[in-house]
């Protein structure tokens, strides 16, 4: 265990000490910011246009985050040949993923918070009153995000870095859209697309559970017990794939 | 000392032990299949300094990664220190240095063997003392908070040494650990190899800078072409290969000359009063000693000529070639 920590914190220390990182974050805060000029057009609902874009805001940019972090994770070790120092210590495979993935998770975290701080901050200058919530919808878009990340990694120890690049970017775009998609073949599709968009939807993982921005902003009640059950969904599907990721890095070659 | 399968005994007796070990890519469009290294056998006993010859891309580099486990075997079997090849508890005591090798640019020294030693599982009061000593030993004190990206070439092979040594390794593990170097920075590696043996540990390195590997090494393999082609004892191989005997005297007499010239492979080499004869072998010295000795000739040298392991290593790769 004090391996996939060690690892993890370096993989932490990697990703801070990346300028890349901060441009992105600082990139997002203004984005969050400039939503408030926004507010200027619209009468009354101030608060929930605010909370809306910049929850679509950290959403965006811890895509961005996950997929472009998450698909140079392996490659780049493989890249700077670090990886043959690094395995050639005793350190099995899986430690060195999960501890990666541990590592790029608290990064995303870290991120992820100081960018949820300036938008609940902008709430409450706009409302003048806390909404908590805003913590709860960052939450569950870090289980979503985790996911991602850990696909990022399972398509990085195969594959080229650009094609896990798209391959992660396609999940997102599938996993935010099969529900929907699920819908519109069971309308209007034919046998062949039902049966393909049916594979899809059970396969790949439905992100759109993970997006609560609608009861946040709507001041809905909370269904708990479908959020503790979206939870475990999130963990145990981040999981199997980082389970997957695993089972193909300890069959790889390290030329 | 490297044995021939059919006199080995059990792995766990030595440091490197392998049996029909081979290794083959699949590469391009059509999985094209290329051996990278064939049929390997070979054993290496603890406390040995081995030299692992070769040309580019002989699979020198393939059987260490095949050793670490860093490539699985397409056929036969390893073990390093008696445990099959990859094992992590075995990679508790190797220390491996990779071919040009390149760590974290953003950490200083310090920070990359912290982490290194880190992953080893050793305790901090301990590793702060290792890495002190190492970085000492590698000459990189000064450099110790500086980052890696402001290394040279020297340095980070400095820093390689230093990570491959630390936790005390029973077996180094040495990929072209000379390349690169200058002749003080060669040397220094030679020393550091030395060291290492006195101290009892296995070192397996792989080089083509040969008059290195006749300095330090107990035994060599020679591979060419992903086969070992020759292996052996290091004295083996340079002795067994007696070229010629090179016998210096003074005061010759004219007769004297023209009867030892004729037992010579050529001419005698007239260098003022002193003549030097190329004789072919053993017996030809026992004839021409007592000739020059009777005539009142002063013997002032006999020295075996012997084939260089820079000659028997382009030899070995001819042969194989062919």
């Amino acid at each position: 265990m004090s391996r996939v920590l060690t690892i993890a914190r370096m993989a932490f220390t990697e990703s801070i000490r990346d300028k890349i990182l901060y441009s992105i974050l600082v990139f997002a805060l203004a984005m969050i910011g400039s939503s408030a000029i926004l507010v200027t057009l619209s009468v009354g609902g101030e608060g929930r246009i605010v909370k809306d874009l910049g929850l679509a805001c950290i959403t965006l940019f811890g895509v961005f985050f996950s997929v472009f972090i998450g698909i140079s994770v392996v490659s780049r070790e493989v890249e700077r040949r670090t990886i043959f120092t690094i395995l050639s210590k005793p350190v099995r495979r899986a430690e060195f993923l999960v501890g990666k993935f541990l590592g790029l998770g608290l990064t995303l975290a870290v991120n992820v918070s100081v960018m949820t701080a300036g938008l609940i901050a902008l709430a409450w200058a706009l409302e003048g009153r806390w909404t908590p919530r805003i913590a709860l919808a960052v939450g569950f878009t870090c289980l979503e995000l985790l996911i991602l990340i850990a696909f990022a990694i399972l398509f990085s120890t195969f594959s080229t870095p650009t094609l896990s690049a798209i391959y992660t970017l396609m999940v997102f775009v599938i996993g935010r859209l099969s529900a929907d998609l699920m819908q519109f073949a069971a309308q209007f599709g034919g046998s062949s697309l039902k049966a393909t968009i049916t594979v899809l939807y059970y396969l790949l993982p439905n992100l759109s559970r993970f997006n609560l921005s609608t009861l946040v902003v709507t001041d809905s009640p909370l269904p708990w017990g479908t959020l503790a059950l979206t939870a475990m969904y999130g963990v145990l599907y981040a999981g199997a794939v980082l389970a997957l990721a695993i089972a193909g890095f300890q069959r790889r070659d390290f030329r | 000392m490297i044995e021939k399968m059919s006199t080995v005994s059990a792995p766990s007796e030595h440091a490197i032990w392998t049996a029909s070990l081979g290794k083959a890519y699949r590469i391009g469009f059509w999985r094209r299949r290329v051996d990278a290294l064939r049929d390997l056998t070979l054993q290496v006993r603890a406390g040995e300094v081995f030299g692992y010859l070769g040309p580019n891309g002989a699979g020198k580099s393939t059987t260490i990664k095949l050793l670490l486990g860093l490539v699985q075997p397409t056929a036969g079997e390893a073990y390093v220190l008696g445990r099959p090849a990859g094992d992590a508890s075995a990679r508790r005591h190797i220390g491996f240095l990779p071919e040009n090798p390149s760590f974290y640019e953003y950490l200083t020294g310090q920070e990359f063997l912290t982490y290194c030693g880190r992953l080893l599982g050793i305790a901090r009061p301990r590793l702060r003392e290792q890495i002190r000593d190492l970085l000492r030993e590698v000459g990189l004190e000064r450099a110790a908070h500086q980052q890696i990206r402001k290394y040279s070439k020297g340095m980070v092979q400095r820093l390689g040494l230093a990570q491959a040594l630390l936790g005390d390794p029973k077996l180094l593990i040495l990929d072209e650990p000379m390349s690169g170097l200058d002749p003080i920075g060669r040397k220094e590696v030679r020393d550091l190899i030395l060291r290492q043996k006195a101290a009892g540990r296995t070192v397996f390195f792989s080089t083509h800078i040969l008059p290195d590997v006749e300095m330090i090494c107990d035994c060599v393999g020679i591979l060419v072409d992903g086969r070992l082609v020759r292996t052996g004892p290091v004295n083996d191989l340079l002795g067994g290969d007696l070229e010629s005997i090179e016998v210096t005297a003074v005061a010759v007499p004219e007769p004297v000359t023209h009867e030892v010239e004729g037992l010579a492979l050529q001419p005698g080499l007239r260098q003022g009063d002193r003549v030097t004869f190329r004789l072919k072998g053993e017996a030809e010295l026992q004839k021409v000693l007592p000739v020059l000795v009777q005539a009142g000739s002063q013997v002032l040298s006999v020295v075996p000529q012997r084939r260089s392991l820079e000659e028997i290593f382009l030899a070995a790769s001819r042969e194989a070639k062919q």
